[in-house]
């Protein structure tokens, strides 16, 4: 297993080193003549020649300059509109945290009731189906028309999206716990609440935290075109602020830690995940 | 804004307020306000002094009016608060969100950020970046911003209820004007005669903008249906810069610096600035809720003041180096220096090769003409974004301040136009404000 990961290892440097190669070879900037007359210096002065300007997709020393420069201090703060990287990250998951929490709050709880219920699973069925294809970003408008607040939009956004999966998979996991379980619980004459926090919770506990994982994976997709769209603050708006600076070193690098935060809040769920997990 | 010529014997200047007819009506005028505001703050203090009327007529009778009044001089600063008070009253409310887009038209609302404009007159200004049109109507019309940087028709049309919830907004002060190209992509670049265009996919930045009607004005006078001739969509302004590169539109029309940012980039030349077609026309605005200016009269005096000081500041050539400088970083446009450089100071490269000099290339005047707004809702209807009648000058007057705009300009010294309509031609066709029904007949290409 250990020779395995090594050998994992080794070969995902061996791609990264291919695909740095290909992406330094494909951005080496062609030769251009220098001798001009003084009217086209000042023309090329104009065109941004002579400057850092590049020119095409960024190379990747380019690109590894901007993150150095951004992740050298993450948390400054010179006005509204220009934060460091940790600041509007942390914006992003403060919207993301009130949002997935909230429909935590009322996932989870209904879900309980819908598993136990084969009435309410029928009954609520259509509605689930209905609203849970709906991209959560086309409830935006709706939202800004009506809470009158960006931020509370963006959390209701988050909170719509992440409210899905999680019911659906509590439900899920309440109603598939083994027949035999609540036969024993049955016969020992448990009551229902203990019946319900003692053989129930812990028996649909992974698939309830599939649920949560797999919510907040949308959430943080999801929050990061809201920002996109409302401005702001917020990882999202740093990428919309430097799009609009037409600077894409800047947009690869707020990508590459959109990519590395999500790929933390998804360990952390597999982390909680595993831990309630047992073998029998 | 038209200086009268001081040499001319028939001209009548005016006081120095541009209220009075000669300086000798200002100085009684003055000397009256300044006298009922000096009561006014008598009487505060000592009503303040002696609740009981009696005890004031005793106290004065005691010791005479003249002691009474150096001993309560010598207590209260009455100069200095007559002063204030006939300066400006107290500010409702000092924490300010105002909403701007990262575009040169915004330059006024955000030097006078940038120049600390806003705390001189008290203000604690948070001017927020915001992602696009839309979402600035949303927030004005939520009051998470309580002024903003609009596009001129804006205020126009949400006054009306067009494209958004009705509600009465007012516009004290135009930001600039000029300001804005038709960029093409450089194929186009043996290909510009408009009347060619026939199929064209041009992007505009919003429907209610001076862009969107400018270049269906160019159009239609070219004998190009805008609606039917050629395609127009609504983007993002990096997005039509990507577009253009990627060859999926030929051309667009949009503020700076962003035609300047596509011949920077390669990818576009500048057809035509917008001057070209209308010199001096209005581009974008400043405006508020009518709500909230009934609610902070003040504090919305003081704002306005502190973006003209920056309008008359900005509209210096002298200065307009510095204010590039100035607005350029991240926390504002987020642009190179040198692409926003070339749009202050007119001095640019045009994408074809040449270096053009075009000092009023965007220019910085607070007056916000009602003719203009009257033109506006000409275009509005023209263009079917408006239908049935339309009381022209009743909309403009109560959306567009000029009149406000006279007073506040002769604040700060300058002169204002004396009158608030104007007559305008636009590409060579001239624009009678006081028959706007005619005028939009007169177009052969028209929705209305």
């Amino acid at each position: 297993m250990n020779r395995m990961n090594l050998r994992a290892g080794v070969l995902s440097l061996m791609l990264l080193g291919l695909f740095l190669a290909v992406w330094y070879l494909a951005t080496v900037p062609s030769v251009t003549d220098q001798t001009m007359s003084a009217a086209d210096a000042e023309y090329a002065a104009l065109m941004g020649q002579g400057s850092d300007k590049h020119e095409g997709f960024p190379p990747p020393a380019t690109v590894a300059a901007t993150f150095v420069h951004y992740l050298s201090d993450p948390f400054y703060d010179n006005g509204p509109n220009d934060q460091g990287i940790g600041i509007q990250l942390a914006y992003s998951l403060v919207r993301v945290g009130i949002g997935f929490l909230l429909a935590t709050l009322v996932a989870l709880p209904l879900g309980f009731v819908i598993g136990m219920s084969p009435l309410m699973t029928r009954a609520l069925n259509p509605f689930i189906q209905i609203l849970k294809p709906i991209s959560p970003l086309a409830w935006m408008p709706l939202a800004l028309y009506t809470l009158k607040d960006s931020d509370v939009s963006g959390v209701f956004v988050i909170f719509i999206c992440s409210i899905w999966p999680m019911l659906i998979n509590t439900s899920f996991g309440v109603a598939s716990v083994r027949r035999d379980w609540i036969n024993v619980a049955r016969t020992l004459e448990v009551g229902p609440l203990r019946k319900a926090f003692q053989v129930i919770l812990p028996a649909a506990a992974p698939t309830i935290l599939t649920g949560m994982r797999i919510s907040m994976g949308i959430a943080w997709i999801v929050i990061v075109a809201a920002e996109m769209l409302v401005g702001g603050t917020g990882i999202g708006y740093f990428v919309w602020n430097e799009w609009n600076n037409l600077a894409l070193p800047n947009v690869i690098f707020a990508i590459t830690m959109i990519g590395l935060v999500g790929m933390l809040l998804d360990l952390a769920f597999g982390a909680l995940q595993k831990s309630v997990t047992y073998q029998d | 804004m038209s200086l009268q010529n001081p040499f001319n014997p028939d001209s009548r200047l005016g006081c120095s307020c541009g209220q009075h007819a000669s300086e000798t009506e200002h100085d009684a005028a003055v000397a009256d306000e300044a006298a009922f505001q000096r009561r006014l703050l008598e009487s505060t203090v000592m009503r303040a002094l002696f609740p009981h009327d009696a005890t004031r007529r005793k106290f004065l009778s005691a010791v005479g009016a003249g002691t009474a009044l150096a001993a309560v001089s010598s207590l209260f600063p009455f100069e200095a608060l007559a002063a204030m008070a006939q300066e400006k009253g107290p500010l409702e409310k000092k924490d300010l969100k105002v909403g701007f887009l990262p575009i040169t038209c915004a330059t006024p609302i955000i030097f006078a950020g940038a120049a600390d404009f806003y705390a001189k007159e008290g203000l604690n200004v948070s001017l927020q970046k915001t992602a696009g049109w839309a979402i600035v109507r949303d927030k004005v019309l939520a009051r998470e911003f309580d002024a903003s940087h609009m596009l001129s028709p804006m205020p126009l049309a949400i006054s009306m209820g067009v494209g958004s919830s009705a509600e009465p907004m007012v516009m004290p002060v135009m930001e600039n004007t000029n300001g804005n190209a038709i960029t093409l992509a450089m194929k186009h670049k043996d290909n510009r005669d408009p009347k060619n265009w026939n199929g064209m996919k041009f992007a505009i930045p919003f429907d209610y903008s001076m862009h969107n009607f400018l270049l269906r004005y160019y159009l239609a006078a070219n004998g190009i249906d805008p609606d039917k001739d050629v395609q127009l969509r609504v983007m993002a302004p990096p997005d039509m810069v990507a577009n253009l590169r990627s060859g999926n539109i030929d051309g667009f029309i949009v503020a700076e610096p962003f035609n300047q940012r596509a011949v920077f980039e390669k990818v576009g030349f500048i057809h035509t600035l917008t001057s070209e077609i209308w010199d001096n026309h209005p581009c974008c605005a400043f405006a508020a809720s009518e709500s909230f200016v009934k609610e902070n009269p003040n504090t919305f005096a003081a704002l306005v003041r502190s973006i003209m000081r920056a309008t008359v500041f900005a509209d210096k050539p002298e200065n307009r180096k510095g204010v590039a400088e100035m607005i350029s970083p991240a926390n504002y446009l987020n642009q190179p220096p040198i692409v926003v450089e070339q749009v202050l100071t007119g001095r640019f490269a045009d994408g074809l090769g040449k270096v053009r000099n075009v000092p009023d290339r965007i220019g910085f005047d607070p007056f916000p003409w009602h003719s203009m707004a009257v033109w506006m809702l000409t275009q509005m209807k023209r263009w079917g974004y408006i239908k049935g009648d339309v009381n022209y000058s009743d909309i403009a007057e109560r959306v567009f301040l000029a009149t406000d705009a006279q007073k506040r300009m002769a604040e700060l010294g300058v002169e204002a136009p004396k009158s608030t309509y104007a007559k305008h031609v636009i590409l060579g066709k001239p624009f009678d404000h006081s028959q706007p029904d005619a005028y939009l007949n007169s177009f052969a290409i028209r929705r209305a």
